[in-house]
């Protein structure tokens, strides 16, 4: 029953600057199935699909294909091998058109013309998505694409180029739960009723659940089992990426609400097309009040308000007894106690060029703390950023001299969640805390979310997670085309909010 | 009247070489490194031609072919800084022109090549436009004027209307997108430099061997600079530089005419004009244009593939 195999790589081993990404990692894909490689965050999944793409040399072990021992010198080696893959950050030249940036990826080119070239590979996108089963202009700009159109770009790009082995890092990261569906169900059908191999870079457990054949589980740089995903739980898989099995999430326990902290009035953007129409919400001290909403109905653009970004507004934001939020300085935001962790960690919370004792000293630096403008305390910094760290379970800290950059996701969120609860927050304003993070951290800044509201705080939840959302907030507002449409208390129906995010127009 | 028809005639020789060098340098940028060097190349080009003019005794067509070898040559030196030990463009680039500049007004001295006259290029009528009243100068040039937009012509098709100009974009555009299609990101851009230069090269020919007809110490005279410039005015657009080296060309050629007619104004103010004009139209496009969506994503950027964030 079971196919031959088509990608086998044998003990890998891989390590930057020191530090050891995988070590004696083995994976075998066979043909005609869907191959989840699961693992959290910084587990070595894109490492070694990186190794099986020829983009990374491994220091140890081979790679097989068809159980022919292959070397691969870069990745054109691997695409002569048949192999292709779709990255998490697109590799689409963004001014060129779709039918330039497939042709760009071609071998063997056709006979004829520039333009004639052009015109045939616009035929083979059309004909390749149709018989994916969807469709695609091949003239557009990419730039001009949706961001699930931009990854049925890279897919009919790496097919176009003759891949059979298909590898997908991440591909649902980025799409709403309709778009991954469509995806995961075409790339199955790719590969039952075409007989390639898919592999599946992925760390949702209901990804791999629904959709895989078989499953390879990786922790810590080390492939620790491989298995078919109807044998097993949930829980077991879970147990099995994350060592131990953590807490579930809990509905967060009911407590009275304080007084109205903060109280947003008619919140607009600007513009023929404005993103805000009109948001009104009350932020009471000691609650979490949970933003839910499909992505890009106004999320963004209202946590760059709240936080104080130039977004161009109307209405108003109140900070009760401060008056608006606009017109407080950013270094009176930080006296009031207002809090921000912002969605992009590297661009907006951190300066990861820095070091980790900078980062953390900054936000601190102005109060004088660390000493007045001629001389900087950095003992001082350096014993402060030290018990946070500790605090906040900040890994992967070798030096507190090491720049920011080489932390990994989680802990970086981590270093900057430690920052902005250095002092007791009284108004905290989130977005998208645990995007890309593993179960484990994702707990952690919940778990810090929570202590900070029964501190007190008044914290504003704004995330498209919507289990995340459930986990955490007291009250819950739905979020769709840029006005909260609709306010649920805890207990809350999940179903109800659902439907409250999709069928509001 | 005579006065605006020997203007004219005299725009083309002005505008060859900011429209050679800017092409160039088009050629290079559009690959996604960051060309400052044009002044020192077009002088390595210029130096070179006059040389090979002197020593061939008179080859003056393979004068010209060497001089676009010797600037390409030299252009290695600066392809081994940005592309192999990646060293910052703009410094680089600063660097190319300085040592260019000292070398080749060593080598000139060295060799005894300054202040001699070369023989050049006849000029020769396109006929029957060189018949027309007032423009008709504008059709009796030496060759390489009509040459010029052949090879504007030459370039565009190649850079929008091949395969190899398609991967050439890619590169400049996104090295890493690129490079997952199996494109020697480096090996393109060591091509363009190369290429492009070989054009810096003979607009730096141009000037020495068929305009002034002989070597003088750093004669390019900031033309170069100019055309780094004008590639940024015309929006990395080989016919828009093309344009932009006519429309630089009328002025430079309006200075000896202002001179000849006897209208008295400051020598330096006459000198300076052009650059005021480049400071003008860089002025503006700022305004105007404030999207960079032309630029060469990658612009500037070094390409390392193994990078860990």
């Amino acid at each position: 029953m079971s196919n031959p195999n088509a990608i086998r790589l044998d003990s890998v081993s891989k390590s930057f600057d020191g530090f050891k990404a995988l070590s004696e990692a083995s994976f075998t894909a066979r043909w005609g199935e869907v191959h989840a490689l699961l693992g959290e965050n910084g587990a070595g999944k894109s490492s070694l699909m990186n190794i099986a793409a020829g983009l990374y040399a491994p220091e140890t072990g081979s790679l097989f294909i068809d159980d022919n021992p292959v070397h691969l010198k870069g990745p054109l080696d691997a695409a002569a091998q048949g192999i292709g893959m779709v990255h998490q950050h697109f590799k689409l030249v963004k001014p060129f058109t779709v039918a330039e940036n497939i042709l760009l990826g071609l071998r063997h080119l056709q006979a004829g013309t520039y333009r004639q070239r052009l015109a045939q590979t616009a035929e083979q996108i059309t004909a390749m998505a149709a018989s994916l089963g969807f469709s695609i202009e091949p003239h557009a700009r990419v730039d001009q694409l949706s961001v699930a159109e931009q990854q049925r770009v890279e897919i009919l790009k790496v097919l176009l180029a003759g891949a059979r082995i298909l590898i997908l890092d991440e591909p649902t990261a980025v799409l709403t739960d309709a778009e991954a569906e469509n995806l995961l169900t075409t790339v199955q059908n790719f590969a039952h009723q075409e007989g390639a191999a898919v592999i599946l870079v992925t760390h949702k457990m209901n990804d791999v659940m629904r959709y895989a054949d078989q499953v390879t589980v990786m922790r810590t740089g080390s492939t620790v089992a491989s298995l078919k995903p109807q044998t097993v739980s949930v829980g077991e898989l879970v147990k099995l990426t994350v060592g131990d099995a953590p807490t579930p999430p809990q509905i967060p326990s009911s407590r009275d609400a304080g007084e109205v902290r903060l109280a947003v009035r008619d919140l607009s953007s600007s513009g023929a097309a404005p993103a805000l129409r009109g948001v009104n919400l009350e932020l009471r001290a000691g609650e979490i009040y949970g933003i839910a909403g499909v992505g890009g109905n106004g999320q963004s653009e209202l946590a760059g308000a709240l936080m104080g970004l130039p977004e161009p507004v109307s209405g108003e934001m109140e900070l009760v007894g401060e008056g608006d939020l606009n017109s407080l300085s950013a270094a009176r935001r930080r006296e009031l106690g207002i809090a921000c962790i912002p969605a992009d960690r590297y661009s907006s919370a951190l300066a990861a060029p820095l070091s980790i004792s900078d980062n953390f000293a900054m936000g601190d630096v102005h109060s004088g703390r660390y000493g007045p403008f001629w001389f900087l305390r950095r003992k001082r910094i350096e014993a402060d950023t030290a018990a946070a760290v500790a605090e906040f379970d900040v890994q992967g800290v070798r030096s507190l001299q090491q720049k920011a950059a080489l932390l990994s996701g989680g802990n970086a969120q981590k270093l900057v969640i430690a920052r902005e609860f250095a002092r007791t927050p009284q108004l905290v304003i989130v977005h998208s805390p645990s995007r890309g993070l593993d179960v484990r951290a994702t707990l952690a800044v919940h778990e810090r979310l929570r202590s900070a509201r029964d501190a007190g705080s008044a914290v504003l939840l704004i995330s498209e997670d919507l289990d995340e959302v459930m986990a955490l907030a007291d009250r819950i507002g739905v979020m769709s085309a840029g006005r909260i449409i609709g306010e649920f208390a805890q207990p809350a129906d999940r179903q109800a909010i659902g439907q409250a995010m999709v069928n509001h127009v | 009247m005579d006065m605006i028809a020997s203007w004219i005639g005299n725009i083309p020789d002005f505008a060859v070489p900011f429209a050679l060098a800017a092409l160039g340098l088009i050629v290079i940028e559009r690959s996604g490194v960051l060309a400052l060097g044009a002044e020192g190349l077009m002088l390595v080009g210029a130096l070179a031609g006059i040389g090979a003019s002197l020593m061939t005794g008179g080859a003056t067509v393979w004068a010209l072919i060497l001089a676009m070898c010797a600037a390409g040559v030299v252009s290695l030196l600066f392809a081994l800084m940005v592309l192999v030990m990646r060293i910052n463009q703009v410094i680089a680039g600063l660097a190319l022109v300085f040592f260019c500049q000292g070398l080749t007004g060593l080598l000139g001295t060295l060799l005894d090549w300054t202040n001699k006259p070369v023989a050049g290029l006849h000029a020769v009528s396109l006929w029957p436009f060189s018949e027309l009243p007032v423009v008709g100068k504008l059709f009796v040039q030496n060759p390489l004027v009509f040459v010029t937009p052949l090879i504007f012509v030459v370039v565009v098709l190649v850079l929008n209307r091949s395969v190899l100009g398609l991967r050439l974009r890619a590169v400049g555009e996104n090295p890493q997108a690129a490079d997952a299609a199996g494109i020697p990101v480096l090996g393109y851009r060591c091509a363009a430099i190369v290429a492009g230069s070989m054009l810096i090269g003979l607009a730096g020919a141009y000037i020495s061997v068929l305009s002034t007809k002989m070597w003088i110490a750093d004669m390019v005279g900031g033309r170069g600079w100019i055309a780094v410039a004008l590639v940024i005015f015309a929006r990395w657009s080989p016919w828009k530089a093309l344009a932009g080296a006519v429309l630089f060309g009328c002025i430079e050629a309006l200075i000896p005419q202002m001179a000849a007619s006897g209208i008295r104004l400051p020598q330096y103010f006459v000198f300076m004009t052009p650059y005021a004009v480049t400071l003008g139209v860089m002025i503006w496009v700022a305004l105007a244009s404030r999207d960079s969506s032309s630029q060469p994503g990658a612009l500037g950027e070094p390409f390392i593939r193994e990078e860990r964030r």
